[in-house]
């Protein structure tokens, strides 16, 4: 099966900062796939790039037969296909502050989508009912828990119907029982059929939902593999000290 | 009557020389006379020397001088705004005032004013292409008439308005109603004689009709505690009527005619002159005054409500401009604030109404509505800017990836929570503006200020007319204060 996104040689760089050079990686169609290393690995700007919210500068990035070239990110007018399959849950959420839950994930069903109300209705309280968070669809995000706030922020991007999942440092702001939960969400996005790329230092997350996981150090994937072997066996020092630091 | 430019510079007062009309300076021990008027733009009744500006002359300098030599005092001119001269001779500013003062029932019913030293004629000025038909105010029904706020000329037009449909307009100097007759704005301008004469020599093309509309007096003003002052000062001015000093000193100043003989007559003769000019005052009683003050209060409301709404409009513009736009409009918007901001909003209202005149002549109320809409335009702006960009640019990114057009994220994301940060200051912005509408009264707009200021010289006391104002701009402001601590209060939660 050709998979959902495919990273051939990305290269970003910060002014003469190398932040990202010849990152490899593919996430396939019903895959978790835990993109982690230290902070400051570059693990976000992975994410960014793939989203086209920042530049890459070498490189090719395939989205479900979407090609993205490097250079400056083009116009919204030339991404509509990408955004179409490329969904993004952002780590402090940024729901729209001013409308509800609901509102929140009905947004871009009604005016990117162009659905009708009740059909966007519909399709929103499914998607938070699915999530656990049903009931508290006519809440503002400032009434919203951090577990129950990431859920909708979820939903948001899952309305329309986006393949392949972007998340960021999606457990930062949980306790371990909120983790848990959460990582039986995303096995069961996965099982639908979508990848999910999930940039994370949290390796008992990674271990315990993941599929597959890739080390990112010196600007590289420096390890991939399945994510239990990688985490139990690391066999780069970089996979070493990423264990050695969520230990402590 | 020789104001140019108040600018309500209540009380504001300023030692600007002394005037010994003969050079002949006093042995220092001697007591001063100190007396007040209004030497901006006050030829001939005070001005500045030409020759050396810290000293003033005219006539009423000269007068003043026989006074003080009568007094055996030596004069000492005191510089104060001309509507301000009876509020501050009544605070003891100044002895006395003198600086085309008229006589009227409320002057001599609060101050203590002198015998009558010049009569003067409420002349109309037209264009000559307009002197075979406006005659006289009655044919002037509908047409804007000019003149000096808040002086007998002003109370004969609002007679005149009941009467005849005549439409006053106000001015706050003598120079700019015979400019802007000129120009076409106003039809004619109701003044003194001196005054028209002098404009007359100064702009060119204006008919003065010669059939006098009023005849009023000028008289010198005392506070009302000083009357035995008052009557050696009338003592003093019947004797320099009689011995022949005041008809020099108006022959040198080029203001004597036959009616100032005629009048001088009737004083030296102990004849009563009532003061009384044709005109009459306004009413001294507050329900009078209030229809008026309402008025102008609405005038005041309209205009605010007005300004603010181009000032939104205009300021979301820039503020979208300086956002989204390329770099150089977003310089050019850049450089509007700035210059707007760094100038005084009085300046850009007479830019607006007086500069531009030669290429385009507003009418007032649009150049009030256009000077203070594109001043608060600059603030709002400034507000507007900051607001959009304290939308977190994260929900800005999570719009994109949902595929919203940028157009759709302002209009949907971050339009609605900018406006959200943006309430309270801009209602706080609205209360002042409602405040700084009082500025257009600059340019002939009579709002809630300019008609207290006009009932406060009638019945010569700003207590009443003064909390009667305050206590419409406070039921005006209040509830949008209120307004603006309830939201600031409702979308803190949110923040």
């Amino acid at each position: 099966m050709s998979p959902l996104l495919s990273l051939e040689g990305l290269g970003v760089a910060y002014g003469r900062r190398d932040v990202l050079r010849e990152v490899e990686l593919t996430v396939a169609p019903g895959e978790v796939c835990a993109l982690m290393g230290l902070s400051g690995a570059g693990k976000t700007s992975v994410l960014r790039a793939v989203a086209a919210l920042q530049r890459f500068d070498t490189g090719s990035i395939m989205v479900d037969g979407v090609a993205l070239r490097p250079g400056p990110v083009p116009p919204e007018s030339r991404l509509r296909a990408l955004r179409r399959k490329v969904g993004m849950v952002f780590q402090e959420h940024a729901l729209f502050e001013h409308l509800s839950a609901l509102e929140n994930v009905t947004l871009a069903l009604r005016h990117v989508l162009r659905q009708e109300a009740s059909q966007a209705r519909r399709r929103a309280e499914d998607l938070l009912g699915t999530l656990g968070v049903g009931e508290r669809r006519d809440a503002y995000p400032h009434q919203l828990s951090g577990g129950e706030a990431q859920r909708v922020a979820i939903a948001r991007a899952l309305a329309p119907d986006p393949r392949l999942l972007l998340m960021d440092e999606p457990t930062a702001a949980l306790d371990p029982a909120r983790r848990g939960g959460l990582g039986e969400v995303l096995r069961g996005l996965a099982a639908q059929g979508r990848g999910l790329l999930i940039a994370t230092h949290d390796t008992h997350f990674a271990e315990g939902y993941a599929d597959r996981a890739a080390i990112l150090a010196d600007g590289r994937v420096v390890e991939s593999g399945l994510a239990r072997e990688v985490l139990q066996r690391p066999r780069h020092e970089a996979t070493r000290h990423l264990l050695q630091a969520d230990a402590e | 009557m020789t104001k140019r430019l108040t600018l309500r510079a209540v009380g504001a007062v300023a030692v600007l020389g002394c005037a010994a009309p003969h050079g002949a300076h006093p042995p220092p021990a001697r007591p001063t006379l100190r007396w007040g008027g209004d030497a901006e733009g006050g030829a001939p009744f005070v001005e500045a020397d030409p020759a050396d500006p810290s000293v003033v002359r005219g006539f009423d300098v000269d007068i003043a001088g026989v006074l003080a030599r009568g007094l055996s005092r030596t004069p000492e001119f005191v510089q104060v705004a001309w509507a301000s001269i009876d509020a501050s001779v009544e605070r003891g500013d100044f002895d006395l005032g003198m600086s085309g003062v008229e006589d009227t029932p409320a002057r001599r019913a609060q101050h203590a004013v002198t015998l009558p030293y010049f009569e003067f004629r409420e002349v109309l000025a037209v264009r000559p292409a307009d002197a075979g038909r406006f005659r006289r105010l009655d044919d002037l029904a509908g047409r804007r008439v000019a003149t000096l706020g808040a002086t007998l000329a002003y109370q004969i037009l609002l007679d005149a308005e009941r009467r005849a449909g005549v439409i006053p307009v106000s001015y706050d100097d003598d120079v700019h109603p015979y400019s802007d007759l000129v120009e076409g704005r106003v039809d004619a301008v109701l003044l003194d004689h001196i005054i028209a004469q002098r404009a007359q020599r100064r702009t060119g093309g204006l008919t003065i009709q010669p059939q006098p509309v009023a005849v009023g007096h000028y008289v010198a003003v005392l506070a009302r505690r000083d009357s035995a002052l008052r009557d050696s000062a009338d003592a003093l001015l019947k004797a320099a009527m009689a011995d022949g000093t005041l008809e020099r000193i108006l022959r040198r100043w080029n203001v004597w005619d036959a009616s100032q003989g005629a009048l001088f007559q009737r004083v030296v003769a102990g004849g009563e002159e009532s003061g009384g000019a044709g005109g009459r005052a306004g009413p001294s009683w507050v329900g009078g005054y209030l229809p008026g003050l309402l008025r102008a209060a609405g005038v005041t409301l309209v205009l605010s409500f007005l300004a603010m709404g181009l000032a939104v409009a205009i300021g979301l513009v820039v503020a979208a401009g300086r956002i989204y736009g390329p770099r150089l409009l977003g310089g050019l918007l850049t450089g509007y604030v700035e210059v707007v901001r760094g100038t005084p909003v009085l300046l850009q209202l007479f830019v607006i109404y007086y500069g531009l005149a030669p290429v385009i002549r507003l009418p007032a109320f649009l150049a009030a509505v256009l000077g203070l809409g594109l001043n608060y335009a600059a603030y709002e702006s400034e507000i507007y800017r900051g607001a959009l960009e304290a939308v977190s640019s994260t929900q800005l990114e999570a719009a994109r990836t949902l595929g919203f057009a940028e157009a759709q994220i302002l209009r949907l994301i971050r339009g609605p929570q900018a406006l959200r940060f943006a309430l309270a200051p801009m209602t706080n912005d609205f209360v002042a503006l409602l405040k700084d509408s009082s500025l257009v009264s600059v340019i002939t707009v009579i709002e809630l200020t300019k008609q207290t200021a006009i009932y406060a010289t009638n019945v010569g006391s700003w207590v009443l007319p003064g909390a009667l104002c305050a206590i419409v701009y406070l039921a005006m402001s209040l509830p949008l204060a209120r307004l603006a601590r309830r939201l600031e209060r409702r979308w803190r939660v949110r923040a």
